[in-house]
């Protein structure tokens, strides 16, 4: 196999895969770090925005790029709305009860998924795409769209969080909650955004994931696994760790298949979690350990 | 006819609400005791039912097996490779705050999954292990559940006595010390990892036990015989709505929730075929739904904790009711 080959069918639909993966780490570390406990219902919270946007795709008949503003908007409203009902009566107890009310939420999200949509895998076209070639290298143009995407929310998140007084805001509630709640911080504005911002890369993650694959009601519980991988890879409460992490799982998983039974690729994530749970709990850019 | 009906369905019901009693007593220990987020229930359920179904199955081609050994060596087994496939994840993620073992817990579960689709030679793959001996499975129908509700309900009184024993013993004690509150345990020199993985390993032989039940119950184990996530839901469900730290509110919200489960799967089934598929999906949701309302509205379930644990120095009004 020649180094084409290797880049063409592993390295780049990793990137691909990680990309999609970032997009939902992205959110997983911000809730890890803000709120302080983790999301289960991540996964589903993406199915969500991936049909939300194929109701969009159908019923206007857009095509689907023009659908992931929708998307976004709606399971932005959702992630609050969960938070509003579910989860806000339970900050003043043990966090590990939200980490448990998640499941339940999970299991929740995806339930009306398949009463609303049923179970059998849809796609947003039909056909089968051939990817154009570029001095060798294979790539489809949904695949450029995915990573571009990804670099620009997460590029746009990260200005928000160095620039902006918000932003700066939610900076200090990972940090240090009680200083930033004594230095006069909003919390219950911290929390609507970090929801806002999390339900939106939520829904653009199962989106790019139902536009690079297909659409099944399972699609973001088996996504679950990757994206914490990737959050606690590149260390939890790290934007540019969760990136990293991302396209690292992604990458590995499709590498994963030169040495070990293709059955086993989604045992990567895993690995490579407790690996690191193992050696570096901090993760490789030294985030927060809970 | 109908009255054996009837009576078989409730020998039926019956097992199965025994053998989710023991999985959530499992769960018990892990969350209830020790404050332990297993969200792989239905992992360890699996080990145990194949280990088991290995261990005491006869020969077949293409598969390891045929060992043909009494089920009492079936159901310790299952319970020792339970407790295996917990210790490794227990050693590396209880040095943390529980929602990493809430995500590594479902990382196992699914690497069970794999494991079981992928590996022929070991569980037989889609087809699953069948033709496992049920003990007294050869007396007639009735006789025979009738026998194995017997057994199993003696496995169920056995562990629930044992549990509670540890409950109130000062092994319990300091499992809530640890639980309630982390650096008073530590400065009294508990070594409060070890302790954690003692409950997590015991609560997962459990799990294990209940999954070896099932097997044997059933005779024959396949990886579609249960859903994963729905499984390891209703223990989690059972649990908080009977009363976590309760070894008897497990064992009631076991006996409720299953009641629940299973008499709104009649109803969805006499529906109309076009409404029976989504209204399945909306029991899932209603369940989803229980666990937030029971988290709102009765956190300490229908038995509470009881708070003094010892209850021979100071017996309260409730205790002895």
């Amino acid at each position: 196999m020649d180094f084409l080959e290797l880049l063409n069918f592993y390295v780049i639909p990793g990137i691909v895969i990680g990309s999609i993966y970032a997009l939902g780490a992205v959110g997983i570390t911000l809730i890890f770090a803000i709120l302080r406990y983790a999301h289960l219902a991540h996964g589903d919270l993406a199915t969500l925005g991936a049909f939300v946007a194929l109701a969009v795709v159908s019923g206007l008949g857009v095509s689907p790029l023009a659908a992931l503003p929708v998307a976004i908007v709606a399971t932005a409203a959702v992630a609050v709305g969960i938070d509003k009902v579910f989860y806000e009566h339970l900050r003043e107890r043990p966090k590990i009860v939200t980490v448990m009310a998640s499941l339940g939420i999970a299991l929740m999200i995806r339930s009306v998924v398949q009463v609303f949509w049923g179970v059998d895998t849809q796609t947003y076209v039909r056909g089968i795409v051939r990817p154009e070639d570029y001095f060798g290298l294979r790539i489809r143009d949904r695949e450029i769209y995915t990573v571009l995407a990804m670099l620009l929310l997460v590029g746009a998140l990260q200005v928000f969080l160095t620039r902006s007084k918000w932003g700066k805001a939610m900076r200090a509630m990972s940090d240090n909650p009680n200083l930033a709640l004594l230095s006069g911080i909003d919390n219950k504005k911290v929390v609507v955004l970090t929801w806002v911002i999390a339900g939106g890369l939520c829904a653009a993650a199962g989106f790019f994931l139902g536009l690079n694959t297909e659409l099944k009601s399972l699609m973001g519980w088996s996504m679950l696994l990757p994206v914490f991988a990737a959050a606690i890879l590149g260390g939890v409460g790290r934007v540019e760790g969760a990136v990293l992490g991302g396209l690292i799982v992604g990458v590995a998983e499709e590498l994963s298949v030169l040495w070990i039974p293709s059955e086993y690729k989604a045992g990567m994530a895993f690995v490579i979690l407790l690996f690191m749970l193992l050696v570096r709990p901090t993760g490789l850019l030294r985030g927060k350990v809970l | 006819m109908e009255i054996l009906g009837l009576v078989n369905y409730a020998l039926f019901m019956a097992i199965f609400i025994a053998i989710y009693a023991l999985l959530a007593l499992g769960l018990n220990i892990q969350w209830g005791f020790a404050g332990l987020f297993n969200a792989g229930i239905a992992g360890f359920f699996a080990v145990g039912a194949y280990t088991s179904a290995i261990l005491t199955s006869p020969a077949a081609a293409d598969r390891i097996g045929g060992f043909e050994l009494p089920f009492v060596a079936g159901w310790i087994g299952a319970m020792c490779a339970a407790a295996l496939v917990a210790w490794p994840i227990g050693k590396i993620c209880l040095r943390f705050r529980s929602d990493y073992l809430a995500i590594a817990s479902i990382g196992i579960a699914e690497i069970i999954r794999l494991v079981i689709k992928s590996e022929p030679v070991l569980t037989n793959g889609a087809r699953g292990i069948s033709s496992i001996p049920r003990p007294a499975g050869d007396l007639g129908y009735m006789e025979s559940q009738a026998a194995y509700l017997v057994i199993v309900l003696a496995v169920l009184v056995a562990v629930y006595f044992l549990v509670e024993r540890q409950f109130n013993a000062p092994w319990g004690r300091m499992m809530r010390a640890i639980r309630d509150n982390e650096p008073a345990a530590r400065a009294m020199g508990k070594n409060v990892e070890y302790r954690r993985l003692e409950a997590f390993i015991f609560g997962s032989a459990l799990m294990g036990l209940g999954g070896a039940l099932f097997a044997h119950f059933n005779r024959s184990i396949t990886p579609e015989a249960i859903d994963p996530m729905v499984a390891t839901f209703l223990v989690w469900i059972m649990l908080i709505l009977g009363g976590s730290g309760n070894n008897r509110g497990a064992i009631l919200g076991a006996a409720v929730v299953w009641i629940i489960w299973s008499v709104s799967e009649i109803a969805t089934d006499r529906l109309p075929h076009e409404y029976a598929v989504q209204a399945k999906y909306i029991r899932l949701f209603l369940i989803g739904l229980m666990l937030q309302l029971v988290l709102r509205f009765r956190p300490e379930g229908l038995l509470p904790e009881p708070l003094r644990g010892d209850r021979r120095a100071a017996p309260t009004e409730r205790d002895r009711s």
